[in-house]
């Protein structure tokens, strides 16, 4: 234990995500060791994107505005909600350029080893934009995981309603890799969630 | 396939060590504490990426050294590979295969073993965890696609129990039911996979250790297999089921699923109230029974040892059956000292047909003549090879 504030502090970095005590000790004396200028820079911008950066009122996506881009995008289809965990779940599939609809960002998946229940996802908002029958179509894009299976089987049940299509991406093997490269578990999984052909 | 050899580096009490393997049976001789265990603990090592002893590897690495290399050249018909693992005392181990890296995970893929140790005794003596978990790691020697099922079953009980901790401390709260209806369909969609695969792999075994134990014991003992599977079961708790009938044949997935609904149904409450996942493939187990007895606390000494050796033997079988890369090699550590001598001299026989047997023995009149041919004398982490001469 150190004397007050700088335990205050490696406590503080302990809480972010994916960083340990030993990581939380070795950042915290990082920035004791830095440059004053550096760490003022920091804390001005911990600050501002705290003011500035918040979640869009409709999806959930980061923006600086009250709404994100993509949902202020008139080019965007209204008809159509995908569906997934994180902000940068919605880069990822950007990215790709394939997907011209909305988002819907839950900010996580059920995990009660977590703490994570339905109440604590954006899961009443989807509900509510969904409510006036514009949205025909939920693409359900949660993590191939344990977690992202529930919240998705959990998603489906709930949104079970006429004149709602609901999808969920079908999870199967990297592509641009080789398929020996492919590990057992993935391959195995593939192959179980094989399509026919047609022809 | 076999070992054609093994060198060591700053593993366990070996600096430094090298020895040429043999087809056929190899002998490590040495007394107590030499490192005998230690050396065949290295193959086995590079097989399940593991040590049947420790569940770290920091105790493989050589006291006071950063890193221990494994490395071993594998021979099968006219092929070779060279693969090694550098375990890591700080930082991830590292793997190579013909000097090019693959990931610590795809060692497996090149090299097969089973092991006997004395630890298996606890196959037959101990509680019904170790039981799991030898079918568990045959299965996935067999289909690699379970290790993802066995693994997402593993975190799926966890999840539902804190869930049902959870609605048992804040009063059942209906959103929290609801998602409990989640997981208890991804509870028997995996768990009704684990049973299936589980109850079919039992009944290949069974004959197959049927067989073995007779190789071992003679013809006048039965050593059977019985799934003793919680799902089925009428009583809630894992001890209770001590004399509740087992079962033999494959149970499908479909028959399981809709036993595991059924149960969980009944147990709602009692599983709200203890707060734990009551039912499913974590509780279930395979009963050994020999001669007609469970083999837990009926089988003698001499018989458990004998059993648990059958059980590694119709795995070493179970193996072979479909495999292209050959025999697993058989490494058998410290068994002879516990067997009579018409047993050592059958179990001898049995292994005669195995690619390569590596057998540990810390005296050496205790192991068969049959398997002395190549003998390696091991003292204080030092290999001195002695072909043909007595340790
Ligand atoms: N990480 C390590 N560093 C150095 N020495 C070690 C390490 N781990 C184990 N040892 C030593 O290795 C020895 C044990 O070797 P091993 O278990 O192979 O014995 P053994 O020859 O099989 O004996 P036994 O006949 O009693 O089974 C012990 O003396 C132990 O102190
Ligand atoms: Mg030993
Ligand atoms: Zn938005």
């Amino acid at each position: 234990m150190y004397e007050g504030i700088v335990q205050e502090l490696i406590d503080e970095f302990g809480r972010l995500p994916g960083i340990g005590p030993k990581s939380a000790q070795r950042i915290a004396f990082h920035i004791l060791q830095t440059e004053s200028h550096d760490t003022t820079r920091l804390a001005e911008l911990l600050t501002i994107v705290r003011e500035k950066v918040r979640f869009c009122e409709i999806c959930g996506n980061v923006t600086e505005h009250e709404t994100c881009s993509i949902c202020r995008d008139p080019r965007r289809s209204q008809a159509t909600i995908c569906v997934v965990e994180e902000a940068k779940d919605v880069v990822a599939i950007e990215r790709t350029r394939e997907f011209r609809g909305l988002y819907h960002v839950l900010g996580g998946a059920i995990s009660p080893i977590d703490g994570v229940g339905p109440d604590d996802l954006r899961i009443r908002q989807l509900m509510q934009r969904l409510a006036d029958g514009t949205v025909t179509e939920v693409i359900i894009a949660t993590d191939p995981n344990l977690e992202g299976e529930a919240t998705a089987t959990y998603l489906s049940r709930l949104l079970h309603q006429p004149g709602l299509t609901v999808s969920r991406l079908a999870s199967g093997l990297p592509v641009g890799g080789d398929l020996e490269y492919a590990d057992e578990v993935t391959l195995g999984r593939a192959f179980e969630g094989r399509r026919l052909v047609e022809n | 396939m076999i070992v054609s050899h093994l060198s060591l580096t700053d593993f366990r009490n070996y600096e430094r060590a090298d020895v040429a393997l043999e087809p056929g049976p190899n002998l490590f001789v040495g007394s107590n504490g030499q490192g005998k265990t230690n050396l065949v603990e290295a193959l086995g090592y590079l097989s399940t990426l593991g040590s049947h002893r420790v569940s770290s590897d920091q105790a493989l690495i050589r006291q006071h050294q950063a890193s221990a290399i494994i490395r071993a050249r594998l021979e099968h018909g006219e092929r070779g590979v060279l693969v090694e693992v550098q375990l890591n005392r700080s930082g991830a181990n590292r793997a190579q295969v013909n000097r090019s890296a693959i990931k610590p995970r795809e060692l497996p893929r090149y090299f097969s073993s089973v092991l006997f140790a004395p630890e298996d005794l606890a196959l037959v003596r101990g509680e019904p965890g170790g039981r799991r978990r030898f079918l568990d790691e045959l299965l996935v020697l067999l289909s690699p696609r379970l290790a993802g099922i066995l693994a997402d079953y593993d975190r799926v009980v966890r999840q539902r129990n804190t869930l049902l901790k959870s609605a048992r401390s804040a009063g059942v709260k209906g959103s929290q039911l609801s998602t409990l209806e989640v997981w208890d369909e991804r509870l028997i969609e995996l768990g009704s996979q684990i049973v299936e695969a589980r109850t079919a792999l039992v009944s290949r075994l069974e004959p197959e250790v049927a067989r073995a134990y007779e190789s071992i014991a003679g013809g006048e003992h039965s050593a059977a297999l019985e799934n003793r599977l919680s799902v089925l079961s009428h009583s809630d708790a894992e001890e209770d089921a001590g004399d509740e009938p087992g079962l033999t044949g494959v149970v499908t997935a479909a028959d399981a699923a809709s036993a595991f609904r059924q149960s969980l149904e009944r147990l709602r409450r009692t599983e709200l109230d203890r707060a734990v996942t009551l039912v499913g493939p974590h509780r279930d187990d395979v009963v050994l029974r020999l001669n007609g007895m469970p083999a837990r606390g009926f089988a003698s000494h001499g018989e458990s040892w004998s059993f648990a050796l059958a059980l590694k033997l119709a795995s070493v079988a179970e193996l072979r059956r479909d495999t292209t890369t050959g025999d697993p090699v058989l490494i058998l550590d410290d068994v002879f000292a516990e067997l009579d001598a018409a047993r050592r001299e059958r179990l001898a026989e049995a292994v005669a047909s195995v690619e390569q047997v590596l057998i540990t023995a810390a005296v050496h009149d205790d192991v068969p003549e049959a398997l002395r041919a190549n003998t390696v004398r091991i003292s204080r982490g030092r290999i001195f090879e002695d072909r043909d001469e007595r340790a």
